[in-house]
Order: C-alpha cells, then structure tokens, then sequence
C-alpha cells in the first residue's frame, strides 16, 4: 500500500527541507528567533512544543502561508517565495509562489474542508483544477485514497455530514491527491473530540510507514513516541532539544523539555 | 405496576402520551385576523373607486405590456451590468493594493453618496458637460471622438445611470459576503497552490453566495422599482405608460392599482426564484442533522 506518490530511495543524499536561521515576527513579537532544520526525504518529524512557542509559525512558513523575515528556506532545491536571477535573489510572484505550494500537501488544525463540495469534490478539486489531470483519473485515484482511509461509501457526503474525524481523514485525503513531496500537518487532531483523535493519527501513522516525508505539529506524544523518526522540541522561538523520540522523549536533556513533558504526563 | 415511583403519589409515565393543551387564545386571534382580513378585501372589492372593471379593461393592453417590458428590461441589464462591475470593485476594494481600494472607495463613495434621480439627470444631461467624448493620451494627442448627443439617448442614459448606482450597492453586499466566509478557506486555497481567481471563482464567491443572496433580493426588488424613476429622462416603463394613460383619461386610482399588481406580480415570482437559489447555495447545510444521526449509529464509538 502506497499512498506517498514519489517512492523514495532508501538512501536520501539531500535534505528535502532546509531551513536555516528563519525570523519571523508580527509586529514586535518575534516568533520565530533563528530555527534550523533539516529533513530528510522519508523522514518523519514531530515537533512538539507549548502553546505559543512557535512550531506553528514555522510550519506555516515552509510554504510561505507566512513570510519570513530573515534566514532561508528550501524545499526540493527550490527557496520558498524567492528565486535567483543573476546572482541576485528576487522575490518571487503570488502565481510563482503559488506553483511553490503545489508540491508540498497540508492538513490543518480546522479541516478546511470546502463546505459547499462533497468529500470527492474536495479532494479533486487541486488535482483537476490544479494540476490539471483529466478529471476521469482523478476521481479514479481519489476513490483509491477514500477506500484506504475507509470512507468509501462517504464520498459523496458533504462535509458537515461527516465527524471531525472522518472531515480530517477526508482533508488528509485531499492533500495527498495532489502527490506531495512534503506534508504538514498542523496539529492535526486538536479540534477533534478525544474518541475521534484515533482514527486520524492511526491514518498518520500508515502514510509514515509507507515514507511520505512528513512535518507534524502535535500535541500526541504518543504518536511521536511510535511514528516520529526524529523528535524537535521548540520553545521561545527556538529549537532546544531534537533526536530519537526515545531519546528525545524518555530522556531528555534539556530542563524546559523535561518540564514540557512531565506536565504532559502529569496532565495525563 | 412495574414502573418505579418517585413518591408514592407519582408514576414515571412516558411523555410521549401526553395530551395538548388547546390553546384558546391562539385560535380566537387567529379567527380575528382572517375575519377582518376578509371584511377589508370585501370592502375593497366592492368600493367603486377603484374601478376594477378598468383595472381589467387596462391590465394587459399594449401601452401597459411594452411598459412593462421596459421596466423588466432595464432591471435585467442594470442589475447584470451593476452585479458585474460591484463584484470588481468588491475584490478592488478588498486588495492590499492602496490604489485599486482607494480608487473602488472612492466610487462607492460618490455613487451611493448622490440621489439616483440626480445622477439619472446629469447622464441624460452629460453632452451639456461634454459636448464631445474621446479617447485620447492624457494631456496628448486625441485617438477617437464621439459626439456625447450621439452616444446618449434615454435609453442609454438610464443603463448607466441606474447600474452605476447598482455597482456601488452591490459592491458592498459582495464585499460583505466574501468577508462572512472563513479565513481558513482562503488558507486552504493557498496551500494548494490555487491562483487567486480560481480561489474566488470555485471556493470563496460560492460560499460568499449564501450572504449575498438575501440582500442582493433586496436590490433587485428595490431597482425594479428604481427604474420608475427613469420617467423625468422620457423612458417609457411601465410607471409612465400608466401616467400617459391617466393623464388622458383621469382615471388615477385604477390606472396606478394596475401598475401595483403588476409590481407585485414580479416581485412575486422574484421571491420564488430568490427561494430556489437560496437552497442550492445552501446544499452543504442540508440534512447535516439527519445524516449525522446516520454516522453515529454506524460507527459505534
């Protein structure tokens, strides 16, 4: 079973995603104070983090949905929102960026689903008008991705007739119709009742074991714990501890990971 | 019994088998309206002066149709012309470009700010302004010239007149309907890489429809009755065909009780219509209730 559309090489030489000393602030706030990150293709990455501390920023920034202020960011050779001409580097066009996002699939917080299309509309509707496949085979694959997220006989409900759960799914559905080199995923499971977090995460959790290159923002230790290839810890605006999510999460070096995660626990 | 008991005096017993009160006081208004309801239509039924058999002779002669059909006419282009150019100044108004909101600020600003019956003038009036129209390079060479007199007639007057003003209306209802639709829309569509127009054309104008449309009914109803003021500019709608009518015969109140029913008829089937749009645009609410009592039993939790 593979979703991910590129396969992947077992050996990656270059980094997907390089991020390297990115600032963003809103107003005076300064969010974001210098993060560098890799990624590697295949890679699985959670970022965890309390609230406020930025991980959703800087997600938000990989595909330019924020600009960043300083620092660079590339994905798939390519710097997000800028180009080099002449040895110069320019800013790129809305349309320009727009081709930019094309290869990089999100999954928000609030679903975002469109309300006024069905679950099938929703997810061809980037591939058909988009990317222009022929509509005939997007459905085809689209239906392909709804029997794997097991909402077949959904297809043609509309948003507001499906749970959290199954709007999430659908949304992760959509994002992957368009074959994604990167996901992101936004904290995926936050607006969702507890008993439906599951199936969405277990959804996650297949797409990682099948090597789409995956940037999580969440709040679920435990999928961390059982999907993460690398755990990055965030706090301030920066990055204070990153590794092996047994590493990272059951021994953790720095104090304000520890505090982090023994609240977690605590909170149970 | 097998039913427990609260107290020893009560019963648990199932609601569901209840009787209704008779609600006396609702009935006896409700028998009071239709009573004087039905006196005030016998009263006017039966009242001479309004001349009913007139109404009837009058209701469908030609004078009266072509009338109507300027009126409905004008309506359909000022309001398809209006539509058009608001939902330019709307996305002019709403850019991060200062130019292109100013300038959409500063239309609306005019033409909603200026009686329409005023502005209907000065475009019949415009050759008394400018005598000569052209196009031409600024401060520069002059490329084709018209005569104003030439370009506008009644007719034309009255298009510009009434859908400019529209433009201005229209542009703040549509304003209005792409601000109710959720940022995360927007979100949505920039992450996936749409084009702008795209964005508004299939994701953000159809979910802004269902704040639009209730107004726009509004400016519809309100512009089939704004066209009767295209009468000072010597268009013959369906106002001033009635006038000419009883200006000769002195026959007011029958005349304008025609011109009434024949409002009330359009705005009528515009109701019915505004109905049907209203339901398609509102096709992502429908039986949200119902088919999620559906997926709750077919996934136990």
């Amino acid at each position: 079973m593979t979703i991910a559309a590129e396969k992947i090489s077992p050996v990656p030489a270059e980094p997907l995603v390089r991020a390297r000393n990115v600032h963003k602030s809103f107003g005076s706030n300064e969010v974001l104070k210098g993060i560098d990150l890799d990624v590697m293709p295949g890679e699985v990455v959670v970022i965890l983090g309390p609230s406020g501390s930025g991980k959703s920023t800087f997600l938000r920034c990989i595909n330019h949905l924020e600009a960043i202020d300083r620092g660079s960011i590339v994905v798939a050779d390519e710097q997000i929102g800028y180009e080099l001409r002449n040895g110069r580097l320019h800013k790129l066009s809305d349309r320009a960026i727009a081709v930019q996002r094309r290869k990089i699939g999100m999954v928000f917080q609030q679903f975002n689903l469109y309300p006024h299309m069905t679950a099938l509309e929703n997810i061809i509707e980037a591939p058909v008008g988009v990317h222009k496949q022929n509509r005939r085979e997007a459905q085809a694959y689209a239906m392909e991705l709804l029997s794997r997220i097991g909402l077949t006989e959904k297809a043609h409900a509309y948003p507001r007739q499906l749970s959290g759960g199954q709007q999430q799914r659908v949304a992760i559905a959509r994002a992957l119709a368009i074959k994604p080199k990167l996901m992101l995923f936004d904290e995926p499971t936050s607006a969702l009742d507890p008993e439906l977090v599951g199936e969405v995460l277990a959804t996650m959790r297949d797409l990682a074991d099948q090597g789409l290159t995956m940037i999580v923002v969440t709040h679920e230790i435990g999928f961390a714990r059982e999907a993460a290839d690398r755990v990055v810890f965030m706090d301030g605006g920066v990055v204070v501890e990153q590794g092996r999510p047994e590493v990272v999460l059951s021994n953790p070096s720095h104090p304000r990971t520890r505090l982090f995660l023994s609240r977690f626990i605590q909170r149970g | 019994m097998t039913e427990r008991t609260i107290s020893p005096s009560m019963d648990l017993r199932d609601v569901a088998n209840a009787h209704q009160p008779i609600e006396w006081g609702r009935w006896l208004l409700w028998a009071f309206v239709l009573v004087v309801a039905a006196n005030f239509a016998w009263i006017v039924a039966w009242n001479p002066n309004f001349g009913w058999p007139i109404v009837a002779e009058w209701f469908t002669a030609e004078s009266i149709l072509k009338g109507l059909s300027v009126t409905l006419g004008l309506t359909v282009v000022a309001m398809i012309i209006g539509t058009a150019i608001g939902l330019m100044l709307a996305i002019a108004r709403m850019s991060n470009d200062t130019l292109f909101s100013s300038l959409a600020g500063l239309f609306i600003w005019f033409f909603r700010g200026t009686p329409l019956l005023v502005q209907l003038i000065f475009w019949y009036n415009l050759s008394t302004l400018f005598p000569q129209i052209s196009i031409a390079v600024p401060f520069g060479p002059t490329l084709v010239s018209w005569n104003t007199n030439d370009l506008i007639t009644p007719m034309t007057a009255a298009i510009a007149g009434l859908s400019l003003n529209e433009a201005a209306y229209m542009a703040e209802i549509i304003r209005g309907g792409l601000l109710s639709v959720d940022k995360g829309q927007v979100e949505a569509t920039d992450a996936f890489g749409m084009t702008r127009g795209r964005a508004l054309r299939r994701i953000i104008i159809p979910q802004a429809m269902r704040s639009i449309i209730p107004p726009t009914g509004n400016q519809l109803i309100s512009m089939i009755k704004a066209t009767s003021l295209v009468s000072v500019i010597a268009m013959a709608d369906l106002l001033y065909s009635v006038q000419a009518v009883y200006n000769r015969t002195f026959e007011v109140i029958p005349m304008l009780m025609v011109a009434v029913i024949w409002y009330l008829v359009i705005t009528s089937i515009l109701n019915v219509g505004q109905g049907f749009i209203e339901r398609y645009y509102a096709r992502g609410e429908r039986g949200a209730t119902d088919v999620r009592a559906n997926v709750r039993m077919e996934e136990p939790a």
